[in-house]
């Protein structure tokens, strides 16, 4: 359980300075707002139409695939660090572990699942 | 009281907290966001529990992908997007209200069973000699399931992609 305290104090900082920032800014911050102060705020560019729109399906296809390739990773994981143990014949499987979902990816590739458009 | 049993109230305070905003949003999309919370406190129970890379899984799977999927979904869902919030109460709530007390009659009825005796994990190897040690498995005694779960992500990105396509 040790393990976790670095990981308990990161998260610990992690909450206490973004909150800090906040606050402190608005504790110290003069408050004269105006509409043109009020207005969204994106990368400089005037926004364009309402926030809560219905968004692109792509999306959605793409997040489907991540899914998977996301849970690719857990089984790879055990495997990449205890590499150093493990012979040719563990880099053969996972290559082959690999490869399945390699062939997934282009099937989804060849059935356009990966175009924006 | 250890400092075990306060990260345990912390954690459980988080998931039933958010689990409670979660059931009463009225705007799926926040609802959605608080669930992320419950799924934050699971993880936490995990490491408690000494299953780490379970812990650790919960985060990536559950937070980094599964969350961002469902909350995908909705961003889709033109009927609930640009709409106001619904109502908080539908006429399903007694249904609801039954299969929730079940389900809590259920547990509390296990819990007074089990007594006193529970069993948790040894003192687990810490996360990354686990790590190993799995690795180690899947290469040996857990090698076709290992390869089979590679068929079985094959079918589920196949198969979503079919249902995704035809609509």
């Amino acid at each position: 359980m040790r393990e976790y305290a670095v990981l308990g104090a990161f998260l610990l900082v992690g909450i206490v300075l973004p909150a800090a920032v906040v606050i402190g800014g608005w504790l110290l911050g003069p408050k004269r707002a105006n509409p043109v102060k009020n207005s969204t705020y994106e990368c400089g560019l005037e926004t364009v139409g309402e926030t809560w729109i219905q968004f692109k399906v792509q999306y959605y296809v793409y997040a489907l695939i991540f899914v998977i390739f996301d849970i690719e990773v857990v089984y790879l994981y055990p495997w990449a660090v205890a590499y150093n143990r493990l012979g040719l014949f563990a880099l053969v499987e996972a290559l082959i572990f690999a490869g399945i979902l390699v062939a997934g990816l282009f099937y989804a590739w060849r059935k356009g699942a990966l175009a924006w458009f | 009281m250890t400092l075990e049993q306060g990260i345990f109230i912390l954690a459980s305070l988080l998931m039933l907290g958010s689990a409670l905003a979660m059931v009463t949003a009225r705007s799926m999309f926040v609802a959605a966001l608080w669930m992320i919370g419950t799924f934050a406190g699971v993880a936490v129970l995990f490491i408690l529990l000494n299953a780490g890379f379970l812990g650790i899984v919960q985060i990536l799977i559950y937070i980094g992908a599964i969350a961002v999927l469902i909350l995908f979904a909705i961003m889709l869902t033109p009927d609930v997007m640009g709409l106001k919030p619904g109502p908080r109460y539908t006429g399903q709530w007694p249904l609801a209200a039954v299969m929730a007390s079940t389900l809590a009659a259920v547990i509390v009825l296990l819990l007074v069973r089990a007594g006193n005796d529970w069993h948790i994990a040894d003192a687990a190897p810490n996360v990354t000699d686990f790590a190993v040690q799995l690795g180690e498995a899947f290469m040996t005694t857990y090698l076709l399931p290992f390869e089979v779960a590679s068929g079985v992500l094959l079918v589920a990105l196949i198969g979503a992609l079919v249902i995704v396509r035809d609509e």
